[in-house]
């Protein structure tokens, strides 16, 4: 059993997994049944001065028969009061000395954040959050991701709480921004203690096509909303990797965006999350997912060898380079495993008509492939020579590992774009000669 | 005792209900999204009406019913009807490459059936008559999946069809012939009404070489659809052959169809002699309409039967009693009425059934139903066309892509020409028919609606479509040949 429990920033948990701030984490009687399913920390939905919000709220994105591939809200902070949420984060942080409970905060001005931020620490809470993300309702009125978007003010505010604080600060950062790295290097400099990310993307997920307006439906109009579950997760894991492997952030990552499954947590921890916040996985299928997240985790670990979660953090982010930096002359070309291929040829058609035209559909004499080996059916086959490796017969594919990609020896030494060029301008090589 | 109804209406319409019932939204959206959208799809290819496939399974995913179904009855008319009948299993179900990969295919008949349901419901008229119209008129003698088929394709063409039925109802074998739970009457006389609509006339209640000669309809018609089927079952030639309960399975399902279903008589022990598909049809519904003790009598052992295993497995389910390497030597009776088998044991010596001599013994029966299969037109077809060219077997002998036969005028399809295969091979020998007219009268071939195929988009692959060339999974072609290759 490899010891799954975290210091994030002087922040300790149980376990990595985090409730993240939002729908799931608005009321002690969330985090008691949170804690009480295994989760090692909740950080409470944003609180700020009371608002109201409308009705409804939630839209998603549906692929075939799989529901909240994606999945977007316009709910903001919390409408309860500062009062009430203080009052049971206090319950539950008695109740639960050794769990992580982060208070998430959003409130406006310099007085209002030292307020709040003490406020936060007479409740017990282990740290405070400052959502700087939410890209819906909020920033309107100068707060969320209008924060996040203008490294400036990020820089200004979270100095201001930093004046305060005596428990750590993690600076909730938003993606609707071009450079993630510079709302993250902005925080590092005025000393967060770390950063979590990401928020939601600015998304419409849908328009009903009967009436023509986009869901969330709110009397006949609609709103921008926060964008995530399980399709942001690349997004997420990209801007995670950016800013664990810039020089100038080097503070801990709380990895949010898209995780549902032991494996999405695993992928932001290896790429520099220490902890890893759910939210989305929570609202489709309540807090008890985090059982097989804990305990498949686990198992991973124990395969690799690994005694502590912490010995997996950043693994995967320096081979994450710049694309100047990649071997041009790696080659891998892929293979057909003829015993698994069932003949459905949908390697054939996205090759052809979607990629480079490497495959062939050979019509064999006698038995092809399929049930029973359908007699005539085609059989797809690789043309190694047009081969250039994009992997995407291997994506399509619908038989795990029918088709596999097999790296090539060229013999050729390894040789970047940067080396190329430098190799060009020393008359050192020809010109690699155009793609016929 | 005579034989009489034995069920209320109530439990008989409960027995033969719908063995598949239509699909709920749900389950079908589920199951649509099951297919892979194959390119150059084996089901395709495993479909002589070549219906795409894919491209309907997607459409139904995508919300679209109707144009789920206008891509079926385009390829295949009777496409609601094979939805129910259709032997899935060996035909495009048998090659979904699904059954490799998880061991159980897209359930492609109980789809066709969702789509189509819809637009018969609704009313929805997916197909449409050219409105240029050639003034051809084509006489189709019989009005079954192949002349059915014919007509429909014919009039989409521009032609003229006139449908001639023997029969008060158009749709042969579809309209009278299928087990009740697999497909009620209805479907078939929709469809039989849809290809009214394309601009067919039907002329039932009259029988060629009877109410109107062949020479008339050759000099009145263009061209002539020979596709009148097979006759009934052969006599089994013992004593009590003519007693009231012995009956044609035909004939058996046919009352069936035509009358209410509580008004049926069966027997309380009926015994149903065959082994084909026929007799599985003629034992369930036996058992369905109440008979306590339902048997399949056959002379051979069970994996000689010609019934499809699904088929048999049905049987089972359904109670029937099954007695293997047994033939009837007498039809016994009681004042005038059947009341039992005289049966004696067989062996099987090089592929010779024996009787075993002094091996006989009665089952107690009080319906014997007669499932030995059909015999071909032979007389018929000499009677109606004296110069028309039969092959070895009695069928018509034609070219399997035209349909024409030896007289310049007449083409022929469906069971008469193929000997007796299943309803979708009718359909698309009458469509190859009609497309061979075509060419017949304007020197015009017809290809399409064809599928991408890796030879391209515009030209389509004779491997592209089961219609030019259906490839057949090998479970089929055993099928095909244990049942003497017809």
């Amino acid at each position: 059993m490899a010891d799954l429990s975290i210091n994030l920033a002087g922040i300790k948990s149980p376990n990595p997994f985090w409730v993240a701030s939002g729908p799931p984490s608005n009321t002690a009687y969330q985090a008691h049944r949170a804690f009480e399913a295994g989760w090692g920390g909740v950080v409470w939905k944003t609180i700020g001065d009371p608002i109201v919000n409308v009705s409804s709220r939630y839209s998603a994105l549906n692929l075939g028969q799989t529901r909240m591939v994606g999945f977007n809200n316009i709910e903001l902070i919390t409408d309860r009061s500062p009062e009430t949420n203080f009052r049971e984060l206090a319950e539950v942080k008695k109740r639960w000395p050794h769990h992580a409970v982060i208070a998430s905060l959003m409130v406006d001005t310099r007085e209002r954040w030292h307020e709040f931020v003490k406020r936060a620490e007479d409740a017990g809470a282990d740290g405070v959050e400052l959502n700087f993300g939410c890209p819906h309702g909020m920033c309107e009125r100068g707060m969320g991701s209008a924060v996040g978007q203008n490294p400036k003010v990020t820089e200004t505010i979270v100095g201001w709480v930093k004046e305060v604080a005596k428990i750590p600060v993690i600076t909730k950062l938003t993606p609707n921004i071009t450079d993630v790295t510079s709302a993250a290097r902005a925080a590092s400099r005025a000393k967060s203690d770390a950063i979590s990310l990401i928020n939601t993307i600015n998304s419409i997920t849908q328009v009903n096509l009967d009436n023509l307006c986009p869901e969330p439906f709110v009397g006949g109009r609609s709103t921008h909303g926060g964008y995530c579950g399980p399709a942001v997760k690349p997004i997420a894991l990209n801007m995670v990797q950016c800013c664990a492997a810039d020089p100038e952030v080097r503070i801990p990552i709380s990895g949010i965006g898209g995780i549902s499954t032991w494996r999405d947590a695993a992928e932001f921890i290896a790429l520099g999350s220490t902890s890893v916040q759910v939210c989305t996985a929570i609202m489709h299928h309540g807090f008890r997912i985090v059982e097989d997240m804990a305990d498949s985790l686990n198992d991973y670990l124990d395969g690799k060898g690994m005694k502590s979660v912490s010995e997996l953090i950043g693994k995967a982010v320096p081979a994450l380079q710049k694309w100047e930096r990649l071997d041009l002359h790696y080659k891998r070309i892929a293979t057909i495993n003829y015993d698994k291929c069932i003949g459905c040829n949908l390697c054939y058609i996205a090759c052809e008509d979607g990629a480079h035209q490497a495959i062939a559909l050979i019509s064999p004499d006698g038995y092809g492939l399929g049930p029973g080996r359908v007699p005539g059916k085609p059989i797809p086959q690789i043309k190694e020579k047009e081969c250039v490796g994009c992997n995407l017969c291997s994506i399509v594919c619908p038989v795990d590992d029918c088709i596999t990609m097999v790296s090539v020896d060229t013999g050729e030494p390894h040789m970047s774009w940067d080396d190329y060029q430098a190799a060009l301008a020393r008359g050192e090589v020809k010109p690699i000669p155009a793609h016929p | 005792m005579p034989i009489s109804p034995r069920l209320g209406p109530e439990a008989v319409a409960a027995n033969m209900a719908d063995y598949k019932p239509r699909y709920k939204p749900q389950e079908a959206l589920l199951e649509a999204n099951r297919c892979l959208f194959c390119f150059d799809a084996p089901c395709i290819q495993a479909c002589p009406t070549g219906i795409d496939i894919p491209s309907f399974i997607k459409k139904i995913a995508n919300g679209n019913l109707t144009g789920a179904a206008r891509t079926i009855l385009t390829a295949n008319v009777l496409g609601a009807s094979c939805a129910r009948v259709c032997p899935t299993q060996v035909l495009c179900e048998g090659a979904c490459v699904m059954l490799d990969r998880e061991g159980d295919p897209v359930k492609i008949g109980r789809l066709q059936r969702y789509a189509t349901d819809h637009v018969f419901e609704k009313n929805i008229s997916v197909l449409k008559a050219t409105a240029k119209t050639t003034g051809k008129r084509v006489a189709i003698i019989g009005s079954g999946p192949a002349g059915l088929g014919c007509a429909a394709e014919l009039a989409r063409l521009g032609h003229s069809p006139v449908v001639f039925e023997k029969t008060a109802k158009a749709g042969g074998l579809n309209t009278y012939g299928i087990a009740y739970y697999k497909m009620p009457p209805k479907v078939s006389l929709e469809e039989v009404e849809m290809i009214r609509g394309l601009g067919v006339e039907f002329r039932c209640g009259i029988e060629v070489g009877k109410d109107i000669t062949t020479a008339r309809l050759e000099k009145e018609f263009d061209a002539i659809f020979v596709g009148i089927g097979l006759s009934g079952s052969p006599k089994l030639n013992v004593p009590g052959e003519s007693l009231p309960e012995v009956v044609d399975a035909l004939h058996f399902i046919a009352q069936i169809r035509m009358q209410p279903l509580h008004k049926v008589p069966v027997g309380e022990r009926a015994a149903v002699i065959g082994g084909g598909n026929t007799a599985i049809d003629a034992v369930t519904q036996a058992r369905r309409l109440g008979a306590q003790d339902a048997a399949i009598v056959y002379r051979r052992t069970q994996s000689d039967m010609s019934a499809y295993e699904f088929e048999q497995e049905l049987a089972k389910i359904d109670g029937a009693r099954f007695l293997f390497n047994v033939v009837p030597v007498e039809i016994v009776s009681h004042g005038g009425h059947v009341s039992g088998l005289k049966l004696a044991r067989t062996t099987n010596v090089n592929g010779q059934v024996r009787i075993l001599p002094g091996t006989e013994f009665i089952e107690p029966f009080d319906m014997v139903i007669k499932a030995i299969g059909e015999e071909k037109q032979v007389s018929l077809l000499k009677t109606l066309f004296p110069n028309l060219e039969l092959d070895q077997r009695g069928v018509v002998a034609h070219d399997a892509d035209t349909g024409r036969t030896n007289l310049p005028k007449v083409f022929a399809g469906g069971d008469c020409a193929n000997g007796g295969r299943e309803v979708v091979d009718a359909v698309a020998e009458g469509k190859k028919a009609a497309r061979g007219m075509h060419v017949f009268f304007a020197g015009e071939k017809v290809t399409g609606p064809l599928q991408a195929s890796r030879l391209g988009v515009k030209d389509g692959a004779p491997m592209g479509s089961g219609f030019d060339k259906p490839i057949r999974v090998p479970e089929l072609e055993e099928e095909y040949f244990k049942r003497g290759g017809k």
